[in-house]
């Protein structure tokens, strides 16, 4: 478990200082330009571009939100339009330049924290769109904050040679041999959704593992769920309509979005149109399973330790049976994200509790609460373990050593911020 | 010098369980809405985690949900001739304090009052002649019916999920409910909930003496629930920790349960906490509220005007918030000239335990309405000729909790202490269980809430003064349900039985029930009553004065499914009547 994927170079520190120097047009966009605007708003939901390009408490899309990654800490962008601290005086082509390259306006290459590796398979019009809703924002004055990276990454010029080995420009191309709406899936997933960028593992330098396309991948010491057609850790046993439901409300009759993905879900997915929700289930559900892994068998003292613990602590909202209640508390029997390759997400949420998306589809927020305060390491590896493996369930047990590295760990992210 | 605000225009003063019906009424139709709130922001994830709520010492003994004596109090005594003391430990009843007020550590018993009950003094007089009514009962009705009320018990079960087995659907006789309840328009949306030993055997020896035992109908969910508002409500899981706690599963209906992961998205609302409102304030005239004047947490004081005030506080707060801002006339009990006070009840409550040595009852199984009821003897649903005392109560064999440290079911003569007590403890924990009369109190022309002349708060205002006392028409039901119960106890077959009645005066330093009423009473007329039949006040008509304060008397039923229904009667007039048109609501 301690083994870490690393992160994507995450967020883009990237669009900084670009076009300082000059000075456009007033921001707001033309009368005229309304469904074009709104096109660029259903797009920039899709992205998910508020997540980044907000700072805690901050105005949305003025940047500044400061984004942890194995390489130090960058800040995202302001892509309000003004002109001199945001993208205002930023024309289409820089726009798109930046989109679709990674290169900021006046040259400076950007980080791919940015997802432009995603980004890049959006079509001009698309882009086009985004920028023209952008520029009906209010501006915004807020000067980026100098990201606090690690040599060599400090040099820009380091990620031409990123680039030169992992990324590949290029706009998204259909395939003939698949349905329109597997077609308008992919082009979601793989391009301004950027799924990949949490789901799929990454190698040392921060690259996709390409043979492990959604996977499930370790992002920010939470664990993305494979979103493969596996059975037991993947989407293999969900239904379009599930994911549909899951992506509109953050939560389904299987489980809640928590951590990231509840964010993802409030600011973005909750936002997309049926028929996108759709077309993305459609193509997640395409995606192959990874070769199966046999986990080795949990201990017989962990287990019952484990179901003792449960049956105190866990079973008034999960239920003895792990069955949970449909659209509040997630079933843990069967779930996809209890299995996971690694138990991240399982032990974060027994340690510190997690807030699931709400919204008008599901009001309550059924947060979990926290347990680490009352669960020492081994019995949280207990409980963890035996969810993992009662009801049907088969995961690698989890050990204390695990417990108390993710305890450290995300206390120490806590007090960082 | 108090700040002045921007003005609203509809303020919430308090935002317990009325308030968050009032918010939720208002705002879903539009209006801009402003709760101030004298405690903190709460919710279940943070406030009330099934990881530490079952804390009994925390919650039950420290009070952790409750009003502190040292922030708002009140003087008792129990007749005029005696001097008041404050309370400076609160026993009788716990008001709460904080987002979700009093309603978030109830038991969860969602009972409706019975037609007889809003229209008592008619169909009294008309029963048994106006001799049966004495002087000293300042007896009325309410100015609203049953079948006023009916739709808005019905929208507060669905609202809540209420548990439970319908009666009288509709005016036909439905088996195993109460065959004396009014008649619904629609069933309980969720089933009754499961029961365990100790109210089976209750029940099984209530129908022995061909009784009608029913079950609880409860605001402990038998099952998950989606409320009309979209929000969810998870099964019970009879932990017994219900009353006095919250409920960390999302099981007991309260405003955090039902309410507020709606009304809380809504750009119209406005909640202000760790604010309280010190005064109403009146326009030259008198007759028109122009605001509020409330303290934040930092002592700073604020002017905050208003078109519309609505009081939502608990009942005694209510009443003492018009007397502290000089709104109404106050009752003068020499006299009986005045209003603002008058026709205070409370609930009176004698039990009576059993013991076993052969059943194992298991009071740690249990949910706050978990239990049977038979309401042979409530209301005017017996005949009550010769008796010397109106209405009634009805009788419970609840199952609620074995909460270790308040659960102390001990037979006649056990010591209170020691070697003796702690095997005595031992040997009936499991084996025991308590029946109780939910008994009616009628109003007394010397029960009553006024302003003490001595103590004041920290506001520097004049405390609320309370005299009480169990009256005739409360010692003689009390003499007749405790034979009730001793048979039904009998009949359970049980080692032996120990009676505890209360009285004959009332104490209150043990806890009985927190179902304080009247004093802000509502009525046909402005001379017997402060507010009229939509709880719009007589005097002041862009003021309205919402809760158990409105009641004219204590029926003998739990209060808050006719709180709440009177708060959505109330909420309906003012969305639909007030607002469209201000002024009186009905012509005095």
């Amino acid at each position: 478990m301690r083994q870490r994927a690393l992160l994507t170079l995450a967020a883009s520190g990237a669009l900084i200082g670009a076009g300082m120097l000059v000075f456009g047009p007033l921001a707001h966009g033309q009368i005229g330009d309304f469904s074009r605007q709104e096109r660029g708003r259903e797009l920039v939901a899709a992205g998910d571009c508020v997540a980044c390009h907000t700072a805690p408490d901050g105005q949305p899309f003025a940047g500044n939100r400061p984004i942890g990654t194995p390489f130090g800490t960058i800040y995202s962008a302001n892509i309000t339009p003004d002109a001199e601290t945001g993208i205002g005086a930023w024309n289409e082509e820089q726009f798109y330049r930046a989109m679709h390259e990674g290169v900021a306006s006046d040259g400076r290459r950007l980080y791919p924290a940015f997802p432009y590796p995603w980004f890049t398979k959006a079509t001009r019009g698309d882009v086009d769109d985004i920028r023209a809703y952008l520029r009906t924002l209010e501006p915004v004055r807020s000067a980026q904050r100098p990201n606090e990276f690690t040599w060599p990454l400090n040099h820009r010029i380091a990620m031409a040679g990123w680039n030169r080995l992992f990324f590949t420009p290029g706009e998204f191309k259909p395939d003939k041999n698949q349905s329109a709406d597997w077609n308008r899936g992919a082009y979601l997933v793989e391009g301004l959704g950027h799924c990949g960028a949490c789901h799929t593992p990454k190698d040392v330098f921060g690259a996709d593992k390409t043979s492990q396309r959604y996977q499930g991948s370790e992002i920010q010491n939470w664990f993305a769920p494979n979103l493969t057609g596996d059975k037991r850790t993947g989407l293999g046993t969900w239904s379009d309509q599930d994911i549909v439901a899951f992506l509109k409300a953050g939560h389904n009759n299987r489980t809640t979005a928590y951590g990231p993905m509840a964010e993802v879900v409030k600011d973005s997915t909750s936002k997309m149109s049926d028929a996108d929700l759709k077309a993305i289930a459609i193509y997640l559900k395409s995606l192959p399973a990874a070769p199966a892994e046999e986990p080795s068998a949990a201990q017989g003292t962990a287990m019952s330790a484990g179901k003792s613990i449960y049956g105190d602590q866990c079973s008034a909202c999960h239920q003895l049976g792990g069955d949970g209640v449909k659209n509040m508390f997630p079933s843990l029997k069967g779930s996809a994200a209890v299995q996971s390759r690694q138990p991240l997400s399982v032990v974060r949420l027994i340690l510190n509790g997690g807030h699931p998306a709400s919204g008008p589809a599901i009001p309550n927020a059924l947060s979990m609460p926290s347990f680490g305060w009352k669960l020492s390491d081994d019995q949280v590896a207990a409980v963890a373990t035996y969810i993992r493996n009662a009801w049907g369930n088969q995961a690698e047990p989890v050990s204390a050593g695990d417990v108390k590295a993710l305890r450290d760990s995300v206390q120490a992210v806590n007090s960082a911020y | 010098m108090a700040q002045r605000l921007p003005g609203v225009d509809v303020l919430l003063v308090g935002f317990g369980w009325t308030g968050a019906i009032m918010a939720q009424e208002l705002t879903a139709a539009g209006h801009d809405v402003l709760a101030i709130e004298r405690g903190s922001w709460r919710e279940t994830s943070t406030d009330f985690a099934p990881s530490f709520i079952q804390d009994e010492l925390r919650y039950r003994y420290h009070g952790h949900l409750f009003e502190q004596t040292a922030q708002e109090t009140l003087t008792f005594r129990n007749t005029p001739d005696q001097t008041a003391l404050p309370m400076r430990r609160l026993g009788s009843f716990l008001p709460g304090t904080g987002v979700g007020g009093s309603i978030l550590h109830w038991n969860g018993q969602a009972f409706r009052f019975l037609p007889y009950d809003f229209e008592i003094r008619r169909q009294t007089a008309a029963r048994y002649g106006e001799a049966m009514i004495p002087p000293d009962m300042t007896l009325q009705d309410w100015g609203v019916t049953y079948d006023e009320l009916e739709p808005h018990y019905t929208r507060w079960e669905e609202l809540c999920g209420i548990s439970g087995q319908t009666g009288n659907l509709k005016g036909q006789k439905q088996a195993g409910g109460n065959p004396f309840e009014g008649p619904r328009s629609k069933p309980y949306p969720t089933p009754p909930m499961k029961q365990t030993y100790g109210p089976m055997l209750f029940g099984e020896a209530a129908a022995s003496l061909k009784l009608h035992p029913f079950p609880c109908p409860s605001g402990n969910m038998s099952q998950a629930y989606t409320n009309p508002l979209g929000v969810s409500m998870a099964p019970c899981t009879y932990c017994g920790f219900c009353e006095k706690f919250g409920c960390g599963n999302y099981s007991k209906a309260s405003a955090q349960t039902t309410i507020l992961p709606v009304l809380m998205q809504r750009k119209n609302f406005t909640l202000r906490t760790e604010c309280e409102v010190t005064r109403i304030n009146l326009d030259g005239s008198g007759a028109h509220a122009t605001g509020v004047t409330y303290v934040d947490a930092h002592g700073n004081e604020f002017e905050q005007p208003a078109e519309l005030v609505i009081v939502c506080a608990y009942i005694l707060h209510n009443v003492h918030l018009l007397m502290a801002s000089g709104i109404g006339t106050r009752y003068d009990p020499a006299t009986g000239q005045g209003t603002l006070g008058k026709n205070y009840c409370y609930q009176l409550t004698p039990s009576v335990d059993v013991f076993f040595d052969d059943k194992l009852l298991n009071p740690f199984v249990g949910a706050g309405a978990l239990g049977m009821i038979v309401d042979d003897w409530n209301g005017d649903n017996f005949d009550h000729a010769g008796l010397g005392f109106i209405h009634g109560g009805y009788i419970g064999g609840y199952m609620t909790t074995g909460r270790p440290i308040e659960t102390e079911l001990l037979p006649e003569g056990t010591p209170k202490w020691g070697a003796k007590w702690k095997q005595a403890f031992v040997k009936n924990y499991l084996t025991s269980m308590s029946l109780s009369l939910m008994g009616s109190v009628m109003p007394n022309k010397a029960n009553y809430l006024d302003l003490d002349p001595t103590y004041r708060d920290v506001y520097g205002r004049p405390l609320m003064r309370m005299t009480y006392d169990f009256k005739q028409n409360e010692l003689k039901l009390q003499d007749f349900a405790m034979g009730k119960m001793v048979d039904i106890a009998n009949a359970m077959k049980p080692r032996e039985i120990k009676k505890s009645p209360r009285g004959p005066h009332y104490d209150i330093a043990p806890y009985q029930s927190t179902h304080n009423t009247g004093g802000a009473i509502m009525g046909v007329n402005r001379r017997e009553s402060v507010v009229n039949r939509y709880l719009q006040h007589w005097d002041v008509p862009n003021l309205f004065v919402v809760g158990a304060s409105a009641f004219p008397h204590n029926s003998g039923y739990n209060p808050t499914g006719t709180v709440s229904a009177l708060a959505l009667w109330a909420a309906t007039a003012i969305r639909d009547q007030y607002l469209k048109h201000p002024g009186p609501l009905v012509q005095s």
